[in-house]
């Protein structure tokens, strides 16, 4: 599947699909990687090592450095898969890459592809500035 | 997506004016290409959220484009930090994250930023004019600037503020350009409840209401009282900015860009109008409280956003009498302070308990002394984050209600 690469980097792991857009700030715990907004459905759920697919961001911009603060921490999403530009989610993994050499690809997709992806059981994303290569 | 740069950007994106300035451009560039902005524009001044710590993440972003050398190019005021720097005592957290805290702040300082520490940039000499062009951060601040003042920012945040700063630019989209800033729905109030004399309240309730019922779409207000003050409509988008994403209002007769409903909404059509009767604005102000009337009070809390010289004014009114049971905390700038030790009045505040807190706030960090009972504010943004930031039960009303609160101990109105 093709997608457009919004922050660069290579990444593999198993599938998350995010039930409802989530806040990283007041809404994932750097500390452990977990989902810690209480509204959220999937409250508890650990998000370190997964491909995070999400239709789209939500909240504060305060996300970015929690973000950023978990890809230096080693508790951050393999990578981020969603289906519209979000400014917040890529800032904070582009940081990410620059400050701790660490990748967090974060790649749009195309709305077509979303039943595949939210269907995979892992996925791996190759994103370079050209283009990005989703695969299941 | 192609991002149509400057000859001047694309030579600060290879180097040319040092590491700092392309480490910025490239991520203001990645920025520009994920918001689908056309081009980068000058920015006329920055104002920075990211000296708040949020962990060392934080920390290591400024000290990087510090060990690159970086500068701000731009005037760049500062706001809120963890602590405050002029009375580091009153911090009551955890003395590693204090350190790190305040190394932030200073960080920031030694990029060139100006030592401001507010949230109310806007009520200082670093106001920006109408019209121009800006790079903020910090919800409130941007939408006072775009709302009140009619300068032109976007919702900017973490790391690309500080983007702004070094780099001197800002994106060209969004609330940047004169299309994107008409109205499309209208919030036509009614009726003011009659008992209510202060214009305080009815702009928390309606800035609450577009909060939760526009998103990110602009209302237009209708019906807002004519002694509706600038610090009243610092309220309601404060609280409009906690409750949704509102980053810019059009309150009609009061705002640069809404001389009449129709300038607001540029000639066309509203997609939804909202109409609120006095008994709509009781119900929202009732429901920012999370204790009944009656309740004993620890703390009442004031200046969020950051107290203005203004509302000191009619605080200094209003604390004539007892002194008041429960400490008293008042949050501001320092810039606003130093006028209010010039009026002499410190020594008052003093003399009533009041504790001025300047560089932070308390609703952020750890400040308040006792947290046993429930604490009164006249912020609806303090009332919107306080249980959660927190964990403390609140009680909103008018100042005149807090200052009386305060004298009982309780939460009492009149």
């Amino acid at each position: 599947m093709k997608a457009v690469t919004l922050v660069p980097g290579s990444a593999e792991g198993e599938v998350f699909v995010m039930a409802e857009p989530l806040s990283f700030w007041g809404g994932l715990d750097a500390a452990t990687g977990a989902i810690i907004d209480r509204w959220h459905p999937q409250c508890g759920a650990v998000l370190t090592g997964k491909v995070v697919v999400m239709e789209r961001g939500r909240g504060s911009s305060s996300g970015s450095s929690v973000l950023a603060e978990a890809i230096r921490a080693g508790t951050a999403p393999a990578a981020i898969v969603m289906l519209t530009r979000d400014a917040i989610v890529t800032l904070g993994a582009l940081v990410g890459r620059e400050l701790y050499g660490r990748d967090c690809p974060v790649v749009m997709a195309a709305a077509a592809d979303w039943s595949a992806l939210t269907a995979a059981s892992r996925l791996t994303v190759e994103a370079v500035d050209e283009g990005a290569e989703i695969g299941s | 997506m192609i991002v149509e740069l400057s000859d001047r950007d694309r030579a600060m994106l290879a180097g040319a004016e040092g590491e700092a300035a392309r480490f910025a451009m490239n991520l203001m560039v990645r920025f520009a290409e994920a918001v689908e902005a056309s081009s980068l524009v000058d920015a006329e001044c920055a104002h920075i959220d990211g000296c708040l710590y949020h962990g060392q993440a934080s920390l290591d972003f400024v000290e990087h484009l510090l060990a690159l050398g970086g500068r701000v190019r731009v005037p760049t005021t500062l706001n809120v930090g963890s602590v405050d720097l002029i009375h580091p005592e009153l911090f009551i957290g955890d003395p590693g994250l204090g350190s790190a805290g305040a190394r932030l702040m200073r960080a920031h300082e030694e990029m060139g930023c100006i030592p401001s520490f507010t949230c109310a940039p806007y009520q200082t000499i670093h106001r920006p004019r109408f019209g121009a062009q800006i790079g903020w951060a910090e919800s409130n601040a941007i939408v006072f600037a775009n709302s009140v003042i009619g300068a032109r920012t976007e919702r900017y945040g973490d790391f690309i503020d500080l983007c702004c700063a070094v780099t001197g630019r800002v994106p060209y989209y969004g609330l940047h350009l004169t299309e994107n800033r008409r109205a499309t729905v209208v919030v036509e109030v009614e009726g003011l409840p009659p008992e209510w004399d202060d214009a305080g309240p009815a702009c928390v309730a309606v800035g609450h209401v577009i909060g939760r019922r526009c998103g990110d779409r602009i209302a237009a207000i209708v019906g807002l009282p004519a002694t509706t003050t600038e610090d009243d409509l610092k309220a309601l988008g404060a609280v409009g900015a906690s409750a949704g994403s509102v980053a810019l209002f059009h309150a009609v007769g009061l705002t640069p860009e809404a001389p009449t409903l129709e300038a607001a909404l540029q000639g066309g059509r509203p997609e939804e109008t909202i109409r609120l009767t006095a008994d709509d604005l009781r119900e929202t102000v009732r429901k920012l409280s999370t204790v009944p009337d009656g309740t004993t009070l620890s703390a009442v809390s004031l200046g969020t956003p950051h107290f203005s010289f203004a509302e000191f004014e009619r605080l200094m009114q209003l604390l004539d009498g007892p002194r008041p049971a429960v400490d008293m905390y008042v949050n501001t700038g320092r810039e606003v302070m130093q006028q209010v030790r010039a009026r002499g009045w410190e020594e008052r505040l003093n003399a009533a308990g009041v504790t001025v807190v300047l560089d932070t706030c308390t609703y952020l960090t750890a400040i308040m002394r006792d947290l046993s009972g429930a604490v009164m504010t006249n912020s609806g943004k303090m009332a919107y984050y306080a249980p959660g930031n927190l964990d403390i039960e609140i009680a909103f009303g008018s100042l005149a209600d807090c200052v009386a609160s305060a004298r009982a101990g309780k939460v009492v109105r009149s």
